[in-house]
């Protein structure tokens, strides 16, 4: 079965190993936020969106993690009002914000906040899982400093997106000529790839290609690209 | 692309212009943006800056009531002219702490280049505009030049208590700010970077240690310390001081004392003032219970 979702995100940033991390002056002198924490609450609330906008709807209900300095700090910063505040869709300067677990329950939203021993690769670490009765989506995000995020996890596979770039997401059955005919399809369209990478949970199973490009997409590429060959979902994200 | 202080100084030095503008051009090539998008969106930054400012001066106070009304408390003192410290640090101690103040107190500001940190640049910035009556301009020059410096710390260092401690966050700041500092008084892209430099060794091994986890003790006063030492390091480099160890290398000592900082000290509330009795005490009064 395929599964439409053209999704845009309104970030500014998913980063990914290669590169500099910080690529614009506004990544320093900003995000305009709520307080208190860029780290712990503004980038915790583009955790929060981010997994919203993939998921494409308000959840019904949400199950946050917090490991490392979120788990130590995450009352004093907000970071669970934040992180809801995401779910919410709500931006970063959101005045909403402050009110969002509130908000979120008025809504009928179940939230459960949990606090892990692990040590986690970034000290500022979240796993987010939501769902409804249709579908479920986890993420894990890592929030670097100054409101910057980085996705490093989606729905089991590992990602590792720049976010500086626009980038497609595309869930395949990992099968031989999937890559070309995906490729194929913005070469038709004059696409420039600047990075790509493949992550499958086991060989022959379900993949995630990450596909950083270099010009903004069109969702008539995206419907093309579903219409391929063993691809069952293609999700866009745009800075 | 700059990566470094060297090369960013180098970059203004060869083509005879200003940190700010290398700065400003830069981010035209990279996002494909034009000038007067960028320069308007740094314009909505200036004025969030502003208006945080203006209310921290009005009165603020935090939920937990740990912090608000020092930045009053300084300009009251200011009025009564029988201060030590020169009116411009004072009037910036008072500014960086109004916009901490309201940060603390969950309002909107800007994060510069964290919101911990979100103080300095502002408060320093609008204490010269008291003495020095820059145009708008120049205002955004400043923030360009500061985001320069940051962009480099960013990407070589790091910006985020919770990896590098209070010395990534206040300590960058600070000297975001004194390089912004000496460009506003036309001081030169070397004296932007030894200004830079004098800070941010005066801030290396600072921690993080938030009391409650919150970001109010110790971090609206470390705000105010951190635009004095901005002041004092700007006017440094404009007397014609250097740093015998080079920016790039202040930046790199910075790296790796937040590697080898322990947890405890890096935004977990464990260690440092937040583990003082005091600090546990009023840890309690506001959860009810300690954190761990």
């Amino acid at each position: 079965m395929k599964k439409n979702y053209t999704l845009f995100l309104v970030i500014t940033s998913l980063v990914g190993g290669c590169e500099v991390k910080y690529k614009s002056v506004f990544d320093i002198i900003g995000p305009i936020m709520i307080g208190p924490s860029s780290s712990h609450t503004a980038g915790a609330s583009r955790i929060g969106r981010v997994a919203r906008s993939l998921f494409g709807r308000e959840p019904k209900w949400a199950k946050i993690s917090f490991y490392g300095s979120f788990a130590q700090t995450y009352r004093g910063h907000g970071t669970d009002v934040a992180i809801v505040g995401g779910l919410l869709d709500f931006d970063t300067f959101d005045k909403r914000m402050i009110d969002s677990i509130n908000i979120a329950r008025q809504k009928g939203i179940a939230l459960q906040f949990i606090i892990e021993d692990a040590i986690p690769v970034h000290p500022n670490t979240a796993r987010v899982r939501i769902g409804d009765e249709n579908g479920e989506l986890e993420l894990v995000g890592i929030s670097i400093g100054g409101g910057k995020i980085e996705v490093i996890e989606l729905d089991g596979f590992s990602l590792r997106l720049s976010g500086n770039h626009p980038a497609i997401l595309v869930f395949h059955h990992d099968k031989f000529g999937t890559i070309a005919s995906v490729s194929n399809v913005l070469a038709k369209y004059l696409i420039n790839i600047g990075h790509m990478e493949v992550s499958r949970k086991e060989v022959g199973k379900q993949a995630l290609m990450t596909i950083e490009v270099d010009q903004t997409i069109d969702p008539s590429i995206l419907k093309e690209l579903e219409k391929l060959d063993n691809i069952s979902k293609v999700t866009k994200i745009v800075e | 692309m700059f990566r470094t202080v060297a090369e960013l100084v180098e970059q203004a030095n060869k083509h005879k212009k200003k940190i700010s503008e290398i700065m400003i051009e830069q981010e035209i090539d990279i996002t494909g943006r034009s000038r007067e998008e960028i320069l308007a969106r740094m314009e909505q930054n200036l004025s969030v800056m502003e208006k945080a400012v203006e209310r921290g001066l009005g009165g603020v106070q935090s939920h937990s009531g740990l912090t608000g009304g020092d930045a009053v408390l300084v300009q009251k003192y200011l009025e009564k002219g029988q201060f030590l410290a020169g009116d411009i640090i004072l009037d910036a101690v008072s500014k960086a702490m109004a916009t901490n103040e309201v940060n603390a107190a969950m309002g909107t500001i800007c994060a510069t280049p964290t919101a911990g940190s979100a103080g300095v640049v502002p408060g320093t910035l609008f204490a010269l505009k008291n003495k020095l009556n820059p145009t708008r301009e120049q205002m955004l020059a400043y923030l360009f030049t500061a985001g320069a410096f940051g962009f480099v710390v960013a990407n070589n260092a790091s910006i985020s208590g919770a990896a590098g401690g209070c010395q990534a966050e206040v300590g960058s700041a600070a000297g975001m700010a004194a390089a912004a500092i000496v460009e506003m008084r036309d001081g030169t892209p070397n004296q932007c970077a030894e200004a830079m430099a004098i800070t941010l060794k005066n801030m290396l091994g600072l921690v993080c240690d938030p009391v409650a986890g919150l970001v109010e003790v110790p971090c609206v006063k470390r705000n105010a310390m951190g635009a004095a030492n901005a002041i004092v390091a700007a006017d440094m480099a404009l007397a014609g001081i250097t740093s015998r160890i080079p920016c790039d290398e202040v930046i790199g000592a910075m790296y790796k004392i937040g590697q080898s900082m322990p947890t405890a000290l890096k935004e977990t509330g464990q260690g440092g003032l937040a583990a003082t009795p005091t600090g546990r005490r009023l840890e309690e009064k506001i959860f009810g219970r300690p954190i761990k």
